[in-house]
């Protein structure tokens, strides 16, 4: 078996009002079991957009996309549904919790559309809430928690299903640095645990965290590799603007 | 998908927003509530009806004569002929003379009772009374115009504190002697027919000096009641040579004819009380669409964490289903509590024995097509929020 993430030459593109926008412009990229990958890049880089096809929430323009050495990209709703249940787990800035759901019925979720039969559905939500340190507030509602809770209650949820890639998006957005840092330092330890981690961010204090930085800008590749090397924190983009102006 | 979540949460819903709730609910509320209330009082209807003919007896034959003053006519001897004639499906027959307006006299007071009738001795037969003390009237009676009568029992206890038999009383300028009392038959009250007085049809006749118009037969069976009728008119048309001179009507056809027609109203208003079930339906519709929308972001989630477009649609319809569940109960409920509230409203108007019968399968009925109204309304709204694209459903907000 070969990557567990492969982009085999991605296109997205949009049509907005006459003009062509190319969110990915021919992105190649592998992702291995194990790594803990951050996809970095400004607003309007294409990270979000090849978040969304990481997460088979959206498809590709043209290209091939290869989740487990299955091809996804040409998958139909329903299919997809099935794989983004399966093998992924997301990671929201906004948390993305159900407000009128408890704690466990939350993290219970994933589990319900696998067709986990309710006591072991109820076992497992229960473990993994003891993972974040949350099973004390599995009766509780989302918003009786603070935002480090939330955050560590879809993170709990994320887990329950056991999946192959951990896909966080901007996770710590929304929290206040020192949460925020714990819930980095969570991904961390998944990591250092075997689980497969990719986080998408803007911001290169957080990227770090990562092994391994791929950074995106107008829809292409322009570094992929180590997070430690000095290259990998170059932000391009001022180079670009003075580009446009003359152009 | 675990429709008992989808349910428990359907319910939850219903309960935060309890308004909300019981405004989509309304439609199907009053829908169902008002058939409840038509189907009850209509079988409640039809009920006293059937009964009111039962006691009327089953296989009776009514025939009413309209010739008076032309120089054709039938006399009561054609009638016990035909009676004669036919025993395989005539019974027995009675003349029956109303003396309208008669006044009574016992020993202290002038009254007038509900009806005062002059019958045959085998009126008692036909109508299937009986006599609680003393006796019917005897062909004697009626062949020598003798003057007794039968009272009911209301005019027994009334004005003879319940010891009328073989008291004397006037009955237009005649002395009558009372030579029954007959049993109870409307809990011995005025106005019914308890509130009677029975005496010879020959002697009514000459009390009201009009010619016999009306003839009441006992039939010998429910079955051949159209033969019968039949039979009877076949003689009548020799004599008057004019159909429109008489009339034939049989217990049982009429009841029939009385079951249909209610049948028919009942149709009617039930399809008029439906249309309040689609605009209900359509209330439905119209807050799941809502609801939809309010919800994407919670579809999103729900899709990203691998819904499948089946599990979004049967939550979504399974909710509207509940909604239109809850209303429907409700309705049943306010439906039978109508329906009760109306019927004795009915029963102390008409001072009859009525009340409303709400059948189980009338409310079998009401309860699955509210049910069914919701999962068809919620149809479309459910297969909307089924269809959206997850990303657009997580961007929502």
């Amino acid at each position: 078996m070969g990557h567990l993430i492969e982009f085999k030459d991605i296109y997205k593109i949009y049509q907005m009002g006459g003009t062509e926008v190319r969110a990915l412009d021919g992105v190649n990229i592998t992702i291995d079991k194990g790594e803990f990958v951050a996809i970095v890049g400004q607003s309007g880089s294409g990270k979000s957009t090849a978040m969304n096809i990481i997460g088979c929430l959206d498809i590709p323009t043209s290209g091939s996309y290869f989740l487990g050495g299955v091809d996804v990209s040409t998958m139909d709703d329903d299919q997809q549904a099935e794989i983004r249940n399966k093998m992924l787990g997301f990671i929201f800035q906004q948390y993305n919790l159900i407000p009128k759901l408890n704690v466990l019925e939350n993290v219970e979720l994933p589990l319900l559309y696998a067709g986990v039969p309710s006591n072991e559905r109820r076992e497992r939500a229960v473990a993994s809430l003891k993972r974040v340190g949350l099973d004390d507030k599995s009766k509780n509602r989302p918003n009786q928690l603070s935002g480090g809770q939330q955050q560590r209650v879809s993170i709990a949820r994320a887990l329950a299903g056991d999946p192959s890639v951990i896909l966080a998006d901007e996770p710590t957005g929304a929290l206040d640095s020192r949460t925020g840092r714990d819930v980095l330092k969570f991904l961390q330890t998944l990591h250092q645990e075997g689980n497969t981690v990719v986080l998408i961010t803007h911001d290169n204090s957080i990227a770090v965290t990562a092994e391994r930085i791929i950074r995106l800008q107008d829809g292409q590749v322009i570094y992929d590799g180590d997070s430690h090397a000095p290259q990998a924190l170059v932000q391009p983009h001022l180079e670009d603007d003075s580009e446009e102006v003359t152009a | 998908m675990d429709i008992r979540q989808s349910f428990i949460l359907a319910l939850k819903s219903l309960a935060t927003s309890k308004m909300r709730a019981f405004l989509t609910m309304l439609g199907i509320i009053i829908g169902v509530g008002a058939v409840i209330i038509i189907i009850s009082l209509g079988d409640g209807m039809q009920k006293l009806m059937s009964d009111q003919f039962e006691s009327l007896g089953a296989n009776l034959i009514q025939v009413n004569i309209f010739s008076s003053g032309s120089s054709r006519h039938v006399d009561d001897s054609d009638m016990y002929e035909l009676v004669q004639d036919n025993p395989k499906f005539l019974k027995a027959v009675s003349p029956y003379v109303m003396v309208p307006g008669a006044s009574v006299r016992n020993s202290v007071e002038t009254f007038t009772p509900n009806s005062l009738t002059g019958v045959s001795e085998d009126y008692a037969s036909i109508r299937g009374m009986t006599v609680d003390e003393g006796r019917f009237l005897q062909y004697v009676d009626v062949a020598r115009m003798q003057n007794v009568c039968i009272v009911g029992s209301y005019i027994n206890e009334e004005y003879f504190s319940g010891n009328a038999l073989g008291q004397q009383i006037g009955i237009s300028g005649y002395t009558y002697t009372i030579v029954g009392v007959l049993a109870e038959s409307a809990e011995s009250r005025k106005g019914t027919d308890d509130d009677t007085i029975i005496i010879p049809y020959t002697n009514a006749t000459r009390l009201s000096g009009s010619y016999i118009t009306i003839y009441l037969f006992s039939g010998t069976s429910k079955d051949t009641a159209t033969s019968t009728r039949a039979i009877i008119e076949k003689r009548l048309q020799r004599i008057f040579q004019d159909e429109d001179m008489y009339m034939v009507i049989t217990s049982a056809e009429m009841l029939d004819m009385m079951n249909s027609m209610m049948n028919t109203m009942m149709v009617v208003l039930v399809a008029i009380a439906a249309i309040s079930l689609l605009v209900g339906g359509i209330g439905i519709m119209n807050i799941m669409l809502v609801s939809v929308t309010e919800r994407t972001s919670e579809i999103g989630i729900r899709k990203s964490l691998g819904a499948k477009r089946r599990d979004i649609r049967s939550q979504f319809i399974i909710e509207a289903g509940t909604t239109s569940a809850v209303g429907g109960v409700i309705g049943i409920i306010f439906g039978i509590a109508m329906a009760n509230v109306a019927g004795m409203l009915i029963a102390s108007l008409m001072g009859q024995d009525f009340s409303a019968i709400p059948s189980v399968t009338a409310i079998g009925i009401a309860f699955g097509v509210s049910v069914a109204v919701g999962i068809i309304f919620g149809y479309l709204p459910a297969n909307k929020a089924a269809k959206l694209n997850p990303i657009d459903a997580l961007r929502h907000d």
